[in-house]
């Protein structure tokens, strides 16, 4: 199927001033080409969780945001450290985030399983060389 | 119930978006916890969020789900920056001096209902 558009934003380790800046800017994207507002919510709530997962736990990393004529793909990639156990992430609560980023209203372990429940496919992989995260949105 | 009503009967200090106090509110989620409102993608226009976050997340987490209105509890006092970021998404930002329970208590009674996913759905 016929790519239709594709943005890669770059996100930096603990940049919490701009944390979410990507995911606006993604949003303010998607409204302009004129998605649905319940398309628009589900990739905002992937895009967001996802990009406060690299901020919080990881070296670094990116957003490649691909627009296809029948489905949306995000793809969240960081550099690392990776995720001990996938399994143990995936479950609703589970988290490793410091006290400090609770404060920031996250690591509540609702990240993983949020990015899930909004997508129709989801896969991740994760090993010391980073977290591979791949979420399909389809459009019909 | 329309946002004018709910800055007066929690006795709110507004401060962005007064040009939206006509809007009308059906629906309310209160969490400190960001992701555990980000778990509720079916938010319509129309809806507020009650929270004792006081940081541009909170208004980041409701700019994602399209919520009109953020009240901050316990008398909190945003600061520059949330004031700035709740402007630029044309949100209301406002405070109580109610702790949640209670500004929770009162909308509640008044008739604005919670918001929930279908998993979580309560009767």
């Amino acid at each position: 199927m016929k790519k239709i558009k594709c943005y890669n934003y770059k996100i930096d380790k603990n940049d919490f001033v701009n944390a979410g800046k990507v995911s606006s800017e993604i949003k303010k994207n998607l409204k302009k080409i004129g998605f649905t507002n319940r398309i628009i919510r589900r990739i905002a709530v992937i895009s967001y969780e996802g990009e406060m997962n690299i901020i919080i736990h990881s070296e670094g990393g990116e957003i490649d945001f691909e627009i296809y004529e029948d489905k949306i793909i995000l793809k969240i990639n960081d550099k690392g450290p990776g995720i001990d156990d996938v399994n143990l992430a995936m479950t609703e609560g589970y988290s490793t985030a410091p006290s400090e980023i609770r404060e920031l209203g996250f690591g509540a372990g609702m990240g993983l399983p949020n990015i899930n429940n909004c997508s129709d496919n989801f896969n991740i992989t994760s090993s010391k060389n980073g977290t591979k995260i791949e979420s399909t949105i389809c459009l019909e | 119930m329309k946002i004018r009503d709910i800055k007066d009967i929690l006795k709110a200090k507004i401060y962005t978006g007064e040009e939206c106090y006509d809007k009308q509110i059906q629906g309310v989620f209160a969490s400190d916890l960001m992701s555990d409102v980000l778990t509720t993608e079916f938010f319509e226009d129309k809806s507020i969020l009650v929270s004792g976050l006081n940081n541009p997340q909170v208004i980041r987490t409701a700019e994602m789900l399209d919520i009109d209105a953020v009240l901050l509890v316990r008398g909190k006092v945003p600061t520059e920056e949330t004031i700035a970021m709740a402007k630029d998404n044309e949100m209301v930002l406002m405070s109580t001096n109610y702790n949640m329970y209670n500004a929770c208590g009162i909308l509640y009674s008044k008739g604005i209902k919670g918001l929930s996913n279908e998993k979580n759905k309560v009767l």
